[in-house]
């Protein structure tokens, strides 16, 4: 370990907790609750594209149907509360119910849609999604399409928010931490294998099915509790609410925009997107929903054809290239060879360009 | 009841016709390019719009008016694989294509919104609201003319396919890409030409399923799950096999409505998941999808 590669980690370090100072005064500084909502939000997105993130960011199996868990998450603590009566703080302590449920509900899901990959799994994920919204719509539990409506909680209005800041802050830096332990372990390991290539990983002694099943029940597990606390928050779901086709996109969106399969990029992918589209969704000028719609959909367009490996791998490039002025920093003793190798390994290695990964880690090849 | 049963059954393979045209459309886009085209069910509702507007503004009859829509969707496919599909290279290919087509999707949905408004508006001719009665069916003319049209395109696809130069060549781009082009196969022609006619069929599916069905903007996401789960069900980038199980899952929603009307959906995409169990490659895949 040399001088600079130690500053390097002070200095991460250091903004690390930096990050969290901030992130914890953020409601103390900013009392008006219509700036705390957007903290909420935000940080509610943290958690579900991390969570996202640890199953289809590290095996490369694309979920579009993670509103399964969510909604099912918002409704177990609506049904819960409402048939056993529970009101006022209390019904926090059903989260882990909810994270029990989304659990229980991802064993059999898993085991079905992870038999298939690539576009098949895609399209099985969304084709459960439909089947959930369906029975939320219809099943006699569910209330409906008018919904289910949360206990009332009697707290003051000024600092309403806040109580659902921290829960949804220890959700986000939870999330975070499960998916750094993840990505330093063998278990995480195992997962980018899969991703690289499933049936050599396979070859190699990987437990593959276990192993996803692992990582998509984690996932759902953890997108259930965050949806519970959604719904407390927001008093309110609604089958299409709940199990919305738009979260689905939205979190794949943060992803991408953010890099593909780093932790930051997931978490830096949130705190842009979701801020911004409450925003616009508050701008009567703009005309509601069908330009958010299509500003949405540009940005997309956008991140896909001019930054398609996201903003934290292209940044990195980016400063590494200022700091070292076209120099190579350090040159890889393994992945030399013609430039055309060296190239498809920078583009599979994405995964190590986040500031957690140990270097050198991020693929399995 | 058996004739209520017969009944479904007749209805569900005249509309399960128009459905396979949808899906051959895409299943074809999936073949060639291996990609899945998100977009393909607001494209289908676009088509419908571009109808209703031709028959509501310039009193064009629904059948007529395909002349004119078909060559437009056609265009609009080929510059969506020219804008923004054409681009796409690399590892990520396939979860990045689904992205884009989805944010199309998305941009084209919104923009229906701005121009149509979020009202539930149907295609109405004297053939959608008149029926006939054949062998003690009561058939709606509108479905007798679809099931035909959608089945004359379909064999004309076939024919482009099986008969025709350019469809020799998007078959062997089916089969092998980089054989195609080392034998002088322009690849990147093939993919746009086969991308404009997926979406150009769109404009008759469009069509049909707006002279059946109320729509609005935002009737793609239903059209486009059940179509995905059509060509799953037949096998990603058989032709063959997305008739077949349009038919048959439309025939089974269909039946399945007589009892459980609010179950019918359901019990569509559970059969999916079902058969997905037994034979993860559909019903005529190709093992190699599985594989990938």
């Amino acid at each position: 370990m040399n001088e600079s590669s130690r500053l390097e980690r002070a200095l991460k370090g250091g903004g690390l907790l930096a990050l969290i100072g901030i992130a914890i005064a953020f409601p103390q500084v900013y009392t008006n609750p219509a700036v705390t909502n957007y903290g909420v939000f935000a940080l509610i997105y943290v958690t579900v594209a991390s969570a996202w993130n640890i199953f289809s960011g590290n095996t490369g199996y694309i979920s579009l149907g993670q509103a399964v868990f969510y909604g099912t998450g918002a409704y177990t603590m609506g049904v819960a509360a409402r048939d056993w009566h529970m009101t006022g703080t209390g019904v926090f302590a059903l989260l882990p119910l909810c994270g029990a449920v989304g659990a229980a509900i991802a064993v059999p899901l898993g085991l079905t849609a992870l038999r298939v990959r690539r576009h098949t799994f895609i399209v099985i994920t969304i084709a459960f999604f439909f089947i959930f919204q369906l029975m939320a719509f219809n099943l006699s539990f569910t209330g409906g399409s008018s919904g289910l409506s949360s206990p009332f909680l009697s707290w003051p209005a000024a600092t309403y928010n806040t109580p659902f800041y921290y829960i949804a802050l220890a959700y986000a830096a939870g999330t975070i931490a499960i998916a750094w332990l993840v990505r330093r372990s063998r278990f995480g390991l195992q997962l980018r294998a899969i991703r690289d290539d499933e049936d050599r990983a396979r070859g190699l002694g990987v437990k593959a099915m276990r192993v996803k099943l692992a990582a998509w029940v984690i996932s759902g597990a953890i997108t259930a509790m965050i949806g519970a606390v959604w719904f407390y928050y927001i008093n309110q779901v609604e089958p299409q609410t709940g199990f919305d086709p738009l979260f689905d996109l939205t979190i794949v969106l943060m992803a991408f925009l953010g890099g593909y399969g780093s932790i930051a990029g997931a978490v830096l992918g949130a705190l842009i997107i979701e801020p911004l589209t409450l925003w616009l969704n508050t701008q009567p000028q703009l005309g509601g929903g069908s330009l958010n719609e299509i500003l949405l959909g540009a940005i997309f367009l956008i991140v896909v054809l001019f930054v398609p490996r996201g903003i934290i791998p292209t940044g990195g490039e980016w400063i590494t290239k200022l700091r070292t002025r076209g120099r190579p920093a350090v040159i890889p003793a393994t992945t030399m060879g013609t430039p055309a190798a060296a190239e498809s390994g920078t583009a599979t290695s994405v995964t190590s360009a986040g500031w957690s990964a140990p270097t050198g880690k991020g693929s399995a090849r | 009841m058996a004739r209520e049963i017969l009944q479904a059954i007749v209805d569900g393979i005249l509309v399960g016709g128009v459905y396979a045209l949808m899906a051959v459309g895409l299943t074809l886009i999936f073949g060639v390019l291996d990609i899945i085209n998100i977009a393909q069910g607001v494209l289908v509702i676009l088509g419908a719009y571009l109808s209703y507007s031709l028959s509501t503004k310039a009193h064009i009859d629904l059948f007529v008016g395909l002349l004119i829509t078909v060559p437009a969707m056609f265009i609009i496919g080929v510059v969506i694989h020219w804008a923004f599909i054409r681009r796409l290279r690399g590892s990520e290919r396939t979860s990045m294509t689904l992205l884009v087509t989805y944010a199309v999707a998305l941009i084209i949905e919104g923009i229906l919104y701005k121009v149509y408004g979020a009202n539930d508006v149907s295609l109405s001719a004297s053939y959608t609201t008149s029926s006939v009665h054949i062998f003690g069916f009561y058939l709606p003319w509108i479905f007798i003319y679809g099931f035909i049209l959608a089945v004359v395109l379909v064999l004309a696809i076939y024919a482009l396919l099986y008969r025709t130069r350019f469809g020799r060549s998007v078959r062997a781009t089916m089969q092998d890409e980089t054989a195609a082009r080392l034998v002088g196969i322009d690849v990147n022609r093939v993919a746009a030409l086969t991308f404009g006619v997926g979406v150009g069929v769109t404009a008759v599916g469009g069509m049909l399923f707006g002279a059946t069905n109320a729509f609005s903007p935002n009737s793609g996401y239903d059209l486009i799950s059940r179509l995905l789960a059509i060509i799953i069900l037949g096998g990603l980038g058989s032709v063959g096999g997305a008739l077949i199980a349009s038919v048959f899952m439309i025939t089974l929603e269909s039946v399945v409505t007589i009892w459980y009307p609010t179950w019918a959906i359901v019990v569509f995409y559970a059969a999916l998941v079902l058969v997905l169990l037994i034979r993860p490659s559909g019903f005529f895949g190709r093992k190699a999808v599985r594989a990938q």
